[in-house]
């Protein structure tokens, strides 16, 4: 393990965290208990007194104390890539998470500053998430695993595999958008529209409708419907792919993932929206798309531009192949 | 326009992200406030003769058990802990089936008339890490003076509909600063996000003729010109009653309401 990689999996590590500590400001209702940004009370942000850190401005202020040091780290994920990588679109990719950190702390600002509008806020969830996953696959892609994981005989069966493909390059895209329903669910205060679970008001389709209770709705539907994904992928793997430890070990993490999601989600309800069981379940949504985009990854592997720069073409496979190999010919 | 301007700044900062930290500008709306209440169609404001006025007195009365106070929990803030005199709710104050903390006000019944500009200042005070008084009421265009006398930080944020939100932060001991409301709304919510037990409400009217009730349920609203009125009745949880209601010269009119305790 390069310790390139091991920076790049603090920052993915950082980053949760940070998710985490967003979703407890959400949470706790405290994302106005700064009125100002990018200072703090008229504080320079980080000489602010840790006595004063009290009641909301706790949870405000320390997102986003941990949000500057998740902006310093990648930072410097960035500069150490652009300097030690050979890999030219790794290079590309470390400017996007920079760029997109810092897209990030101008919305959290601009949250601050409109009093949480409502689409403001929904995108600063959502970069979020787009952010993390930049810091998961630029861990990923670091890895000395990755590297090794571009021989043909490998991947050949998963190539031919266009079911898992498909399913799994469909599932981080699915669990994208079911979070983006929770955010907008979050943001537009429509976490308790249905005020029942597993039930609907009873009944298993709601028995009125308003904008409230849809969202809230079809973030359920989506939760099936990912769980049904995640269930079909992991049977799917096991049936056809069991040596693939690779990604039996991120299919299993997801089974697990997505049953606690789903548990997490019906306690918030039920807690009456606790701010920890919250943030939780804000948190295991995040696990669960890292995990699936692992997965996604992996399993297209071969589309990768160092995989076919490496062992990927050494082992040409004939399906793929358009033209036979010419001998001499330059690789 | 509040919208507008919100994805004019944000293009804009996405231009100059690199100098994210130059972004401010706070929370102006630049011009998209309702005009001010005033009646322009009207043809001359009516002259009241403040001789010929009646009075308006009544009670709030709650019918069932007071529900019993809530003890704010403060351990957020050990400043408010030791320093809070009082770590009870002020939702539903009250003795002997009447209920304080009640905005009455009359609602129609004053249409075409103009007053004197409202003189003084009301004043919001933080103290204890709550609001003094929970409950209040002003006019449009008065100067409301919002003072921290607590030993801790509070944030001071007003969620009104119909005038402009605010949120300002008072980190010192001793801070006021003064605001005013340029529309007539009831009611205007308060609360510190920093607290988040601590709220307040203010009824923002373009004239005098309002109240709040005191913990016995009694409330006087004086010097009304004779006429019929709409009285309501407010309460931050029980919700509104209005009564009907006729005033005459030299005469103290009697109101009263009685809400259902939850």
């Amino acid at each position: 393990m390069t310790w390139l990689h091991r920076y790049a999996r603090l920052v993915c590590a950082a980053t949760l965290l940070l998710i985490t500590a967003g979703g407890m400001v959400t949470s706790t209702g405290s994302g106005l208990s700064v009125p100002d940004w990018p200072s703090t009370y008229g504080y320079f942000m980080f000489a602010f007194p840790l006595s004063k850190m009290v009641g909301g401005i706790f949870y405000e202020h320390g997102h986003r104390m941990i949000a500057s040091a998740v902006g310093l780290l990648t930072i410097g994920l960035a500069v150490w890539l652009w300097r030690v990588e050979p890999r030219q679109w790794m290079k590309h990719l470390g400017v996007a998470a920079l760029v997109a950190v810092t897209l990030q702390g101008v919305l959290g600002g601009i949250t601050v500053l409109y009093f949480l509008p409502t689409p403001i806020s929904v995108s600063h969830a959502g970069l979020a998430q787009v952010f993390f996953c930049l810091t998961i696959g630029l861990a990923l892609f670091t890895s000395a695993g990755w590297r090794r994981s571009g021989a043909l005989d490998t991947h050949e069966p998963v190539i031919r595999d266009s079911t898992l493909v498909t399913l799994a390059t469909g599932l981080p895209a699915l669990v994208y958008v079911q979070i983006l329903i929770g955010a907008t669910m979050r943001h537009t205060g429509a976490g308790l529209a249905i005020p029942d679970f597993p039930l609907a008001f009873g009944r298993l389709v709601p028995p009125q409708w308003s904008f409230a209770i849809a969202v809230h709705f079809l973030h359920r539907i989506g939760a099936v419907a990912t769980a049904l994904l995640i269930l079909a992928i992991a049977r799917h793997l096991l049936l056809h792919h069991s040596a693939r430890r690779d990604l039996i070990r991120p299919a299993w993490a997801l089974v697990l993932l997505v049953l606690t999601q789903i548990g997490l989600g019906g306690w918030t309800v039920l807690s009456e929206r606790a701010p920890v069981i919250n943030t939780a379940h804000v948190a295991t949504g995040a696990m669960v798309l890292g995990t699936a985009l692992v997965l996604g990854l992996r399993v297209n592997r071969h589309r990768f531009p160092d995989a076919r720069q490496n062992e990927w073409r050494s082992h040409r496979a004939p399906r793929i192949a358009t033209e036979p190999a010419r001998p001499g010919a330059p690789i | 326009m509040q919208q507008r301007n919100l994805w004019t700044v944000l293009s804009l900062s996405l231009l100059v992200m690199a100098a994210a930290v130059a972004c401010g500008g706070g929370g102006d709306s630049g011009g998209g406030a309702a005009p001010a209440a005033t009646a322009p169609a009207a043809p001359a404001p009516a002259a009241f003769d403040p001789a010929t006025a009646g009075n308006l007195t009544g009670m709030v009365m709650l019918d069932g058990e007071l529900p019993a106070a809530e003890e704010l929990m403060m351990s957020s803030d050990p400043v408010c802990v030791m320093n809070a005199s009082n770590t009870m709710s002020s939702t539903f104050v009250g003795s002997n089936g009447h209920l304080g903390n009640v905005f009455v006000y009359v609602k129609e019944g004053l249409e075409g008339r103009s007053f004197p500009a409202a003189s003084g200042t009301v004043v919001l005070d933080q103290q204890g890490c709550r609001y003094t008084p929970h409950v209040l009421g002003m006019r449009v265009g008065q100067t409301l003076e919002i003072t921290n006398s607590d030993p801790t930080l509070h944030n001071i944020h007003a969620t009104p509909t119909a005038n402009d939100e605010f949120n300002m932060g008072q980190p010192i001991q001793g801070m006021r600063f003064e605001q005013s409301f340029d529309t007539a709304e009831v009611m205007v919510p308060f609360k510190c996000d920093v607290h988040g037990w601590m709220n307040a409400y203010i009824g923002v009217l373009d004239h005098p003729y309002f109240a709040t009730t005191a913990e016995d349920g009694m409330f006087d609203i004086n010097t009304l010109p004779p006429g019929d009125y709409v009285i309501e009745a407010w309460h931050e949880q029980l919700g509104t009653q209005t009564q009907n209601v006729t005033v005459t010269t030299g005469q103290t009119a009697e109101v009263s309401f009685t809400f259902s305790a939850p």
